[in-house]
């Protein structure tokens, strides 16, 4: 498994990987925690002319509390966001999504920037963004969240765009994220994060579809007073899951309604 | 004088702190200047005539030191890849293989070209650009489908896809058992296939010096004397001019058994391009091509008396060879010999049906039909028991061979040596705790909730193996074993084994025996293994759980030599007769005069000097070879339970006991280290693994470790481990073989288990592996 010939350049700043990006053109690619990436290459997937690591630029490695926003560095690594105070304190639910993500090496190495540009329909942590209605900030723009999920891997993020944080809103009440795998390092077949706020549930889905998916439907039900129970049956409609290895698009629709009851009643415990 | 007993003790492993600070040499740590490295170009349809191959791009790649062909190794290699009767002597249809395709591809995976560049980088560009033009056949996918008479054939111009077809024991010898019966039940059992996955994959390295006309070949492999053998005899060399080293090596689970295509043309590249070779597979490649193991199904049918004596069984293997014939393929074909398990027949009629598809070969894996059967019949006696409405245990113990009816001779023929079946299972329910168990399982059906216990009680046959079985099984060479005991002049004692470790401990075990039995340090012992150049003129390698029952009698057997020898001098020495010489604790004395003594390196640096009895030679060392005169037969009982999410299908292992009898320990945490890794196997091949193939084109779907679901430690609870001791009676050591032992168990017990659980729902079986999703569709099914 040996990845095609690249170029590969170091950059200390996000203004010089930008220029880096411009210099390599379209085939060039942002190198963070290199974990969806190098799999990805050495498969030979992905082969990208050049790589701009951006591991040097240490602004991006950073988590901050302003103005009633939790502001998440696209640098900053699955396990320091499990383990910051402040991702606890503003908004648990991250820190307990990021604990859950893949193994230890994956966690040491992975970024908030790197998945949330990946844009995997199994990667966790857009099903947050979505459903808070978080930002995904850029050098050159901030995109909604729900703007900014295209497809299986697509994202609206031009080529010589780097993410350079999330922000999310603040959130420290009743939260849970269920993740359905069949092993401790797994992606998951089904996840489910349901989130109090404001007096109102969010809840998100992740790998139902090629993007992540606000369920919508059970929000509202769970707003006219439906039981958890009753509201989750919900949560699979308008769902078109694609089956794969581990589940069927039946077992997958099965998952959301039963995982999102779950989620709802175990955040209220 | 302080005594220390060595066997038996809990002796750390010596290869670990070498391992585990990085200080191993797998293949990949070893090179040679000037090596060039070799990506082989690989057929992506399971089954296609090959139109062209065009290689002018790839050949004109940076770094490019040759493109090759089939045609380039015609005048290289000769023969076909070597098909061992093993079990199935009379094979139907054997199809010729030659290790790279020429007109014809037949599983996804086949070598069609190879690349030979100054860099792995480079070599793998360079395969990326030549273009094959293949005509695509259709791909024979399903055994059941591929035995029909109007099916596709796995290979173009095949009268059909049967490899083999055997009945060992026709209807005629059960029908008496099932005119008896009170009650008959059947199922088709399914034995998913699974990849080995070794944690290591393969590689090799070859070193070809046209001026000697010597070859050296590094590679990671079980059994470097085999691939010596086979090898040298396909390059037209004398198995002297070839020497292959097989180093620190992770993991085999028998798919580094048999010769592979790139074992004959790495070694071929270096002899054509003139300078050493290498090439390392990649992850892809090892779930791709190396032999899969299982991949089988089974009709099965048991009558049995109302008060659960078990009378008859008929059974047929019906077994997916793959699209050539893996070279010890039959051998699984064991199942059937040992499809009776730990229990009492009047009957078994048996059949084996082997078939070709166009997938890898299926070839020997930890077990090899051992846990076939074992799942088979522990699978039937449940089925027995629930239709009998009798508890698992009870029927169990009602068949059982009783300890005083060893040594038992089976339905088959095969001696049975030695067991207490009873034993074993009395301690493993006790451990489990299963009144407690059957009384919570209870409750909690009245919840609603799946709480299942499933027992294995399993019975193996290891330790190949006597001369008289296994040579005319292997065509020729009998498994016996070899070992070599060298004692320097100043005491270093220096043990050759022909048996070869990759995760088993022989470096710390067999040293074990040698120090009890010499008295020496342990660490005045080494053990040499892997290398053709060193030790015995052959060996045999390490499978079917026979390194210790067969390699570790030959090296006990060595050193009794030394020790005779010792003897003698000792006595010269000692100016005493040889018969009043005593050994003891590591030194000769004479009988009665304790003080009369001389060390045993003593004994050993006097062997080298010039006063010696008249007639002896110089020098303290010996061979041995052990013809063991009948394979062993170690047992035991696993229990799982597991308990069944009623929403998503999910089964959580929650406990797992497994009482093993391999008959005398050598060093109890290498037996539980084999327990562990082997049980994990099999509640692996339970729950999640299974190489699943596109089922009309043939394209292989689990890939990559993402997709291939090989468990990590987060599945697995502790498991709960206990030994019975009953010592074989077959070799002197009392020992038995264990690598396999857990892997044969295992599987039984989880799906028993899951079955347990669900029979409230009318469930009576469930084929591997246990997914939820589709424990969920059986429940909702069930249901309804
Ligand atoms: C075994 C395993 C299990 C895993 N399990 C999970 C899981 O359960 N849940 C989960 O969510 N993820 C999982 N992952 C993925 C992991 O979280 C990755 O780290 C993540 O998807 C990508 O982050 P990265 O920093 O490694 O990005 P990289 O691999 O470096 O990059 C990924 C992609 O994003 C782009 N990119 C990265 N950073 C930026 C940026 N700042 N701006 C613009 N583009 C950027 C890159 O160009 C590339 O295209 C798993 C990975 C592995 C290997």
């Amino acid at each position: 498994m040996i990845p095609a010939a690249f170029e590969y350049a170091h950059a200390s700043s996000v203004d010089e990987a930008s220029k880096l990006l411009s210099k390599f053109g379209e085939d060039a690619k942002v190198l963070a925690g290199g974990h969806s990436l190098i799999p990805l290459m050495r498969l030979r997937l992905a082969q990208p002319a050049a790589l701009v690591d951006i591991n040097g630029i240490k602004e991006l490695d950073n988590i901050s509390e302003r103005g009633g926003k939790l502001h998440i560095g696209a640098l900053t690594r699955h396990v320091t966001i499990q383990n910051s105070s402040v991702v606890k304190d503003k908004l648990p639910l991250l820190a307990e999504i990021a604990g859950e993500v893949g193994d230890n090496q994956v966690r040491n190495m992975g970024t908030m920037g790197g998945v949330i540009a990946h844009a995997d329909a199994a990667g966790d942590y857009p099903t947050l963004a979505l459903m808070l209605d978080a930002d995904v900030v850029t050098n050159q723009r901030t995109i909604h969240a729900r703007d900014f999920f295209k497809d299986l891997f697509t994202t609206s993020l031009g080529p010589d765009e780097i993410v350079t944080e999330v922000v999310f809103p603040v959130a420290n009440g009743p939260h849970k994220y269920i993740k359905f795998r069949r092993r401790l390092f797994d992606w998951a077949i089904v996840g489910v994060a349901a989130q109090k706020m404001n007096g109102d549930w969010r809840i998100g889905l992740t790998n139902v579809g090629p993007t992540p998916v606000r369920a919508t439907a059970v929000e509202e039900a769970l707003h006219k007073g439906a039981k958890p129970e009753e509201a989750a049956l919900h949560a699979s409609d308008g769902l078109d899951p694609s089956g794969d290895l581990r589940a069927s698009p039946e077992y997958k629709k099965h998952l959301a309604r039963v995982l999102t009851k779950r989620a709802i009643q175990q955040a209220q415990q | 004088m302080a005594v220390t007993q060595l066997v038996g003790a809990k002796v750390h492993r010596r290869e670990d702190p070498r391992l585990i600070t990085g200080h191993g040499h797998f293949i990949d740590d070893f090179t040679r200047t000037g090596a060039a490295y070799a990506t082989f170009v690989r057929s992506p349809l399971a089954h296609a005539r090959i139109k062209s191959i065009d290689v002018t791009d790839a050949a004109k790649a940076p770094g490019v030191v040759g493109v090759y062909t089939a045609r380039d190794f015609k005048g290289q290699l000769a023969g076909t890849h070597p098909a061992a009767p093993a079990f199935v002597a009379e094979k139907k249809y054997v199809p010729e293989r030659f290790p790279i395709a020429e007109k014809e591809v037949t599983y996804q995976g086949e070598i069609v070209a190879v690349v030979l560049a100054e860099s792995r980088g480079q070599a793998a560009d360079a395969a990326n650009l030549i273009q094959v033009e293949y005509d695509e056949l259709p791909a024979v996918m399903d055994v059941e489908k591929a035995m029909q008479s109007g099916s596709p054939k796995a290979h173009e111009g095949a009268a059909d896809n049967i490899c083999w077809d055997l009945t060992y024991t026709g209807p005629e010898v059960s029908d008496a058992a099932f005119k008896e019966a009170d009650v008959v039940v059947k199922e088709r059992i399914l034995q998913n296939r699974v990849a080995p996955v070794p944690m290591e994959p393969r590689g090799v390295l070859a070193e070809y010096e046209g001026f000697d006309k010597k070859l050296t070949i590094w590679m990671s492999s079980q059994n470097p004397h085999f691939i010596r053998l086979f090898v040298s005899g396909s390059m037209g060399l004398k198995e002297s001019q070839v020497r292959v080293i097989s180093p620190d090596v992770g993991g085999g689970f028998g798919s580094k058994i048999s010769p592979y295509p790139e074992d004959y043309l790495v070694p071929a590249l270096s002899r054509i391009a003139e300078r050493p070779v290498k090439w390392i597979e990649t992850r892809t490649e090892s779930i791709q091509n190396a032999t899969h193991g299982r991949g089988q199904y089974y009709d099965v049918e048991v009558a049995a008396k109302k008060d659960g004596t078990l009378l008859g069984m008929r059974m047929t293997q019906f077994l997916d060879v793959g699209a050539y014939v893996g070279t010890f393929s039959a051998f699984q074909a064991c199942a059937c010999l040992m499809a009776g398990g730990a229990y009492k027949w009047k009957g078994i009629s048996a059949r084996t049906v082997g078939v070709l598809t166009n997938r890898v070969p299926t070839d020997p894996y930890r077990g090899a039909g051992r846990p076939e059967a074992t799942h088979l019949v522990e699978r039937m006696v449940d089925l027995v028991a629930l239709e009998l409405k009798m508890d698992p245990v009870e029927i169990r113990r009602k068949n059982f061979i009783q300890p005083q009816e060893f040594p038992f001779t089976q339905n088959f023929g095969l001696v049975v040596d030695s067991g207490d079946y009873d034993k074993a299972l009395d301690r493993a329910l006790e451990l489990v705790g299963y009144e407690e168990l059957r009384k919570k399982q209870a409750e909690l059906r009245k919840q609603g909730r799946y709480l299942g216990i499933g027992i294995s009680t399993w019975i193996e046959l290891c330790g190949f193996g006597p001369s008289a079985a296994t040579a005319p099984a292997t065509g020729g060479i009998a498994l016996v074993e070899s070992a070599q005991v060298r004692v320097t002049p100043t005491g270093a004692v220096l043990v050759y084994t022909g048996t070869h470790s990759h995760g088993q401990g022989h470096e710390t075990t067999f040293p074990q025996i040698v120090a009890d039995q010499l008295g020496v340090p342990y660490d005045s012992i080494e053990l040499r293994h892997g290398d053709t150049a060193e030790g015995t003129s052959f060996g045999y390698g390490t499978y079917g759980s026979r390194s210790l029952a067969v390699g570790g009698v030959a090296i006990s057997r060595a050193t009794g030599k030394v020790i005779d020898k010792g003897k003698k001098l000792a006595a010269h020495m000692l100016e005493a007769a040889e018969e009043d010489i005593v050994f003891e604790h590591g030194s000769f004395h004479v009988k009665g005069s304790p003080d009369k003594a001389k060390a045993f390196g003593e004994v050993a640096f006097a062997s080298y000097g010039m006063n010696l009895p008249q007639g002896m030679e110089q020098g303290l060392e010996a061979v041995a070879y052990f013809d063991p005169p009948n394979l062993v037969w170690p047992f035991g009982t696993h229990i799982a339970v597991v308990e069944i999410d009623a929403e998503t299908g999910h089964a959580q292992l929650q406990k797992y006991v497994a009482v093993d009898d391999c008959g005398n320990i050598i060093n109890p945490m290498i037996v539980d280290g084999q327990i562990h890794g082997g049980a994990v196997q099999g509640i692996a091949q339970a729950l999640y693994e299974e190489v699943v193939y596109d089922e009309e084109t043939g394209q292989l779907k689990t890939g990559t470790m993402i997709d291939y679901m090989l468990p990590s430690i987060g599945e697995i609870p502790p498991l709960i481990l206990d030994h019975t001791v009953t010592p074989s009676p077959t070799n002197e050591l009392g020992v038995k073989g264990i690598g396999e032992a857990g892997t044969i168990a295992a599987s039984a017990a989880v799906i028993n288990a899951i079955c347990d659980a669900l029979s409230p729902l009318g469930i009576k079986h469930v084929d591997m592996p246990a997914s939820p999703d589709k424990l969920w569709h059986m429940m909702k099914e069930a249901g309804k």
